[in-house]
C-alpha cells in the first residue's frame, strides 16, 4: 500500500493535504468553471438556451441506463460512448458515416453513431451491441455470425450485428437481394460477406 | 471539428433569428449526415449550430388538393415507407430507396438532402467550389475530373449537383417553401439551384438565415414517372449519372414530358431537347434513344469523363422506357 493510500497514517505533506486529496480538490476546482450552464439569448422575442462551446451537461440513455456527462457540443455520440462511457462495442473506423462500424440503434433505428452529436441524442434510447447478450448467452444474430464464420478480423462485426438486428426486426423473411441492400451500410474489408449473408439467412429461417 | 455553440429552438421564427445573416456564422443541424462530415474535415466551421429537429411545424406529411406536403424534417427512410409515395410517386420512392444506406436514410432529412453540399473532392478537401491553383489554374479542368460535370461546365463550376432525389422531385414539379427574416417564400425546386460564378456564392438559393420548411409535390394522377441511376457499386455509392422522367400521355403518345438529369452538371439538368423529342411520340426503344441523344447533344466532357456522356444517355433512355412501362 502506498503511503498516501493509508487513511490511518497522517499526511506527510506540509500543507496537511494528502496527494490524493489534492488531486481531488484540483480536479473539482478545474472542472467547475469548465462546465457552464446554458446562456440564454433572445430569439424572436423568446428566450432560447445556447449551450457551449465549452463543456455542458449531457444526459444519455444507453442500453436502458442513464449517464450524466459533461461534454462539448462537438462530441459525437460515438466518441461519447467510447471515450466517456467506456462502451466500446461501436467502433470508430471512417468517422464519416461511410463504413458502418459504429452502427447503434437510436429509438430502435440503426444509425451511425459518428453522424450524431451526443448532445442531440439526449432523450433517445441508445442501444449498442453490448446489450444484445443475455448473461453468457449470445443473441441469435451473434450466434449465427459465429456459426457461419461471418467474421475474420472482427472489427466490423459489432456494427454488422447491430445493423442485422435492426434489419431483421423490419424484414423477418428477407430475400437474398433484400439482405444485400439492407446491409449495404456496413463494410467488411476482410470480405466475409458470404458468411454474413448465410448468418442472416440462418436467423431468418429460425425466426429469431 | 472546431468547437461551436448549440441551440435547439422550438419555433421557425426562433431558428431564423438564431442563424447568421452571412455564411460562416451558423449552420442548420437537421439529420447532420452531411454537415458533421463537412465540419470534421474543416470545410465549414460554424460558430453556432441551430438544431431544428424540435420544431413541430417542420415535421409530418399531409395530402390535400394542392398535393403532397412533406415536412422538411421527414427522413428519407420514413418518406420511402410512406404509402402515398409508394402509390402516387413511384419514381420518388425508387430514388429514396437507392439513396445512401439504411443508417443514413434513418437520419437524413429531405430538406437536408436538397441542401447538401457537392461531393466534389476538391471542395471536400477545403479547396472551394471553384478550385483554383495559386497560379489561377482551374484545378478540376486540369486535374482529376472523372466524376465532374459534362453539361453546364463552361464557367468555373465543374462539380455535379449532389442530390439523387432532386431530379425525380423536379420531374414531378415539386416546390419548396422557405422561411427567413422577411417571412415566407415559395420557389419551384428547379429554380432553387444555380451555378455559382464566384466562390462566395453557394450552389443553391438558400440564404444564410433561411430554413426550408416543406416540399410540395403536385398530385400525379395520370403521370407516368421513373428514376434510373447508374453507379459503380450496386448500393451505397454516389452515382455516375441519374435520370428522372415524368410523362403524361394522350392515348399511346406523349403529351408532355419532363426529363431531368443528375450528376451531370452543377445543377439538376433539365433537358428541353429531350422533352421536345418525346412530345407526340409513342414510347419505344427508338424514340427513347432519340430523346436520350438529344439530352446529351450539348455535352462537353472534361479530360477524364467522356464515359459519363454515354452513361447519362443510357440513364435517360432507360428512365424513359421505365416511365412508359416499356422496361
Amino acid at each position: 500500500m502506498r503511503e498516501d493510500d493509508d487513511p490511518k497514517k497522517p499526511s506527510q505533506e506540509s500543507s496537511g493535504v494528502s496527494r490524493r486529496e489534492f488531486l481531488k480538490i484540483g480536479g473539482i476546482t478545474v472542472a467547475v468553471p469548465l462546465v457552464a450552464g446554458p446562456r440564454v439569448v433572445e430569439a424572436a422575442g423568446e428566450p432560447v438556451k445556447v449551450y457551449g462551446p465549452g463543456k455542458v451537461p449531457v444526459e444519455l440513455t444507453v442500453n436502458g441506463k442513464k449517464h450524466a456527462l459533461q461534454l462539448e457540443p462537438r462530441v459525437t455520440l460515438l466518441d461519447a460512448l467510447r471515450d466517456h462511457l467506456d462502451i466500446t462495442g461501436a467502433k470508430r473506423v471512417c468517422d464519416r458515416g461511410e463504413c458502418g462500424a459504429c452502427t447503434v440503434l437510436m429509438d430502435n433505428k440503426a444509425v451511425y453513431a459518428c453522424a450524431v452529436l451526443a448532445i442531440e441524442a439526449q432523450g433517445k434510447q441508445i442501444t449498442t451491441v453490448e446489450s444484445l447478450m443475455e448473461g453468457e448467452t449470445l443473441h441469435p444474430v451473434q450466434q449465427a455470425f459465429v456459426d457461419n464464420d461471418a467474421s475474420q478480423c472482427g472489427f466490423c462485426t459489432p456494427g454488422f450485428v447491430v445493423a442485422t438486428k435492426a434489419f431483421l426486426d423490419r424484414h423477418p423473411n428477407p430475400t437474398p437481394d433484400e439482405i444485400r441492400r439492407g446491409l449495404s451500410g456496413n463494410f467488411c474489408r476482410c470480405g466475409t460477406y458470404h458468411g454474413i449473408q448465410q448468418a442472416i439467412a440462418q436467423v431468418a429461417r429460425k425466426g429469431a | 471539428m472546431k468547437a461551436f455553440e448549440y441551440a435547439t429552438p422550438e419555433t421557425k421564427e426562433q431558428a431564423v433569428s438564431l442563424l447568421g445573416a452571412s455564411w460562416g456564422q451558423a449552420e442548420i443541424l437537421a439529420g447532420g449526415t452531411d454537415l458533421l462530415a463537412l465540419m470534421k474535415d474543416d470545410v465549414v466551421a460554424p460558430k453556432r449550430l441551430v438544431n431544428i429537429k424540435e420544431i413541430k411545424d417542420l415535421k409530418g406529411v399531409t395530402s390535400s388538393a394542392e398535393g403532397f406536403r412533406i415536412g422538411a424534417l421527414t427522413t428519407l427512410g420514413d418518406l420511402a415507407d410512406n404509402a402515398n409515395v409508394l402509390k402516387e410517386y413511384p419514381a420518388l420512392a425508387d430514388a429514396l430507396n437507392e439513396a445512401a444506406s439504411p443508417q443514413i436514410r434513418n437520419l437524413a432529412t429531405l430538406a437536408g438532402n436538397l441542401c447538401q453540399r457537392p461531393r466534389c473532392w476538391y471542395f471536400r478537401n477545403g479547396l472551394g467550389l471553384l478550385p483554383k491553383s495559386e497560379g489561377g489554374k482551374d484545378l478540376v479542368a486540369e486535374g482529376e475530373n472523372r466524376y465532374h460535370a459534362i453539361l453546364g461546365n463552361d464557367g468555373p463550376a465543374k462539380f455535379v449537383s449532389p442530390s439523387t432525389i432532386v431530379p425525380a422531385l423536379i420531374a414531378y414539379g415539386a416546390k419548396l417553401r422557405l422561411v427567413g427574416p422577411r417571412g415566407k417564400r415559395e420557389v419551384p425546386l428547379e429554380k432553387f439551384y444555380a451555378i455559382p460564378a464566384t466562390e462566395t456564392e453557394r450552389e443553391h438559393d438558400l440564404r444564410p438565415n433561411e430554413i426550408v420548411t416543406e416540399v410540395i409535390i403536385p398530385p400525379a394522377h395520370g403521370v407516368m414517372a421513373a428514376h434510373y441511376e447508374i453507379r459503380q457499386k450496386a448500393t451505397f455509392d454516389w452515382p455516375l449519372a441519374v435520370a428522372a422522367v415524368a410523362l403524361t400521355m394522350n392515348g399511346s403518345r406523349v403529351e408532355s414530358a419532363r426529363v431531368v438529369m443528375g450528376y451531370v452538371a452543377p445543377v439538376p439538368w433539365i433537358s428541353p431537347e429531350a422533352e421536345q423529342a418525346l412530345v407526340g411520340q409513342p414510347i419505344n426503344a427508338e424514340t427513347a434513344q432519340k430523346a436520350a441523344d438529344a439530352a446529351l447533344g450539348n455535352a462537353k466532357p472534361l479530360s477524364q469523363n467522356a464515359y459519363k456522356v454515354q452513361l447519362a444517355r443510357v440513364a435517360v433512355k432507360r428512365a424513359i422506357l421505365k416511365a412508359g412501362g416499356a422496361a
